[in-house]
């Protein structure tokens, strides 16, 4: 019996030999097919990626409030060690913000008053969506989160994507209950902004590391450390004056910007409905009500 | 009844490798806030190829290596395929040198995985580049190379006992 087996075992391996190297071969063409498919129909990719996305989303839900957790443990344990000098610290803050309060509240009268003066065309009021981020891919190619809202909740593909600190990045895809964000230091994200200061309009251009920088930056631009950019608004995906970073370093041919954001941080985000006033009413509507049914 | 039995109970502890590697995928891609997660996350899955090609092949085929390249390339947004065909090449040479890793000291295997990670940097590096249109940065690639070289003991660790439940067969 054992003799027996033991020679059906010599007659197979040959066989089994060449059907292993032959189906490592071929996965390894189905890799490659797949690179291919992904560069000429990344539409199709797309339309997979959201799919299975979509799909096992249940399972980030559950596991990332855990996770949340685990982390924020982290910083509570570091809060309570703190916390005399914490209440300190935040009561003189609050005093400076009164003051600033009242500022803001007589200038914002001001600049209202100042609008009705000119009759300036008001800018559309957002609509908005929360959501968590349930996972974050993190690896060094790229720089992308995964928020559980998609396109039953109005997400959209491009759509500008800010939290509490400032903006965070826009809405690569979207799917049925979830969504894939770009964030503004990957690789691929360009967005027009401008220099609060000196107007100057730029592009902030993510390279894969903490700190993005401006790109096309006229040579005439007067950008120094501590400048504060916003969006421009630029192109109309994004809403103007969104807060997104300020100039951190300056070289001869590089500004690079500290973005408002603390990533550490990044679990709810706020994906915002921006539609340039006069622009394509119709189409918008038509969409959303299809969208509805 | 007892044949049935023995044959569920061979066949889940046959599936704890491929189980564990595709858990440790979905747990890269959780929102886990540590700041030195944020920048980069260690290569799990190329830790987990490089082990079970050497000590439970049988209980890793080919096909469940795609996979498992092929899900995390859709979950993490890389390019789709890249993934896929590194965590394939890695099988390939580590299969090829199998029978020079069995039964070595761990020094060694590690000076294996010290050996074949700075390679499977600078694929990705190229691959990514090559679908980007663009050149990626290499420093946090660098970063990752090295933070999976230094966290492969832990995971051997871990890997150990679970490859010794996958192997053990009721007699």
């Amino acid at each position: 019996m054992r003799v027996g087996r033991g020679r059906n075992l010599v007659l197979a391996v040959p066989g089994r030999v060449f059907a292993q190297r032959f189906g490592y071969a071929m996965l390894a063409c189905a890799a490659i097919t797949l690179m291919i498919l992904s560069q000429a129909e990344p539409r199709v990719v797309e339309t997979i990626r959201v799919g299975v996305v979509d799909t096992v989303a249940p399972i980030f839900a559950f596991f990332s409030q855990p996770a949340a957790t685990i982390s924020s443990g982290f910083d509570e344990l570091d809060g309570i060690m703190s916390v005399h000098e914490r209440n300190e610290q935040l009561a003189h803050d609050n005093a400076q913000l009164r003051k600033w309060q009242a500022g803001a509240e007589q200038l914002g009268h001001e600049n209202d008053m100042f609008r009705r003066m000119l009759k300036v065309v008001p800018d559309q009021r957002a609509r908005f969506v929360t959501a968590r981020v349930i996972a974050d891919s993190g690896g060094p190619f790229i720089h992308m989160v995964l928020v559980n809202a998609g396109q039953s909740h109005g997400v959209r593909k491009g759509q500008a994507v800010v939290n509490h600190d400032g903006l965070v990045g826009r809405v690569l895809e979207a799917g049925d209950h979830t969504a894939r964000i770009l964030l503004l230091t990957d690789l691929n994200s360009r967005i027009p902004v401008v220099l609060e200061e000196s107007r100057d309009r730029t592009i902030l251009r993510g390279d894969n590391s903490p700190h993005p920088h401006l790109a096309f930056l006229a040579t005439d631009a007067r950008v120094k450390p501590g400048d504060r950019i916003v969006t421009s608004g630029e192109g109309g995906m994004f809403p103007p004056a969104l807060d997104v970073g300020i100039v951190s370093a300056v070289d001869k041919d590089r500004a690079t910007v500290q973005p408002f954001v603390v990533w550490e941080r990044l679990d709810f985000v706020t994906i915002l409905d921006y539609v340039v006033p006069g622009v394509f009413p119709e189409t918008r509507r038509a969409e959303r009500a299809g969208s509805l049914e | 009844m007892g044949d049935w039995l023995q044959w569920t109970d061979r066949a889940l502890r046959g599936a704890i490798p491929v189980t564990v590697t595709v858990m440790l995928v979905f747990a890269a891609s959780l929102p886990w806030r540590l700041p030195a997660f944020v920048e980069v996350t260690p290569a799990f899955a190329v830790m987990a190829v490089f082990y079970w090609t050497i000590y439970r092949p049988e209980r890793f085929p080919f096909a469940a290596t795609f996979g498992i390249g092929v899900l995390q390339d859709l979950l993490s947004g890389t390019p789709l395929g890249m993934t896929a065909l590194v965590l394939l090449i890695v099988q390939g040479v580590v299969a090829s040198q199998r029978t020079f890793f069995r039964g070595k000291p761990f020094l060694v295997i590690w000076w294996g995985f010290s050996l074949v990670m700075p390679a499977v940097g600078l694929l990705s590096w190229i691959i990514s580049s090559a679908c980007f249109g663009a050149l990626v940065p290499p420093l946090p690639i660098v970063v990752q190379v090295l933070l999976t070289m230094l966290l492969f003991p832990v995971f051997v660790l871990l890997f150990r006992p679970l490859g010794v439940l996958a192997a053990a067969r009721p007699e």
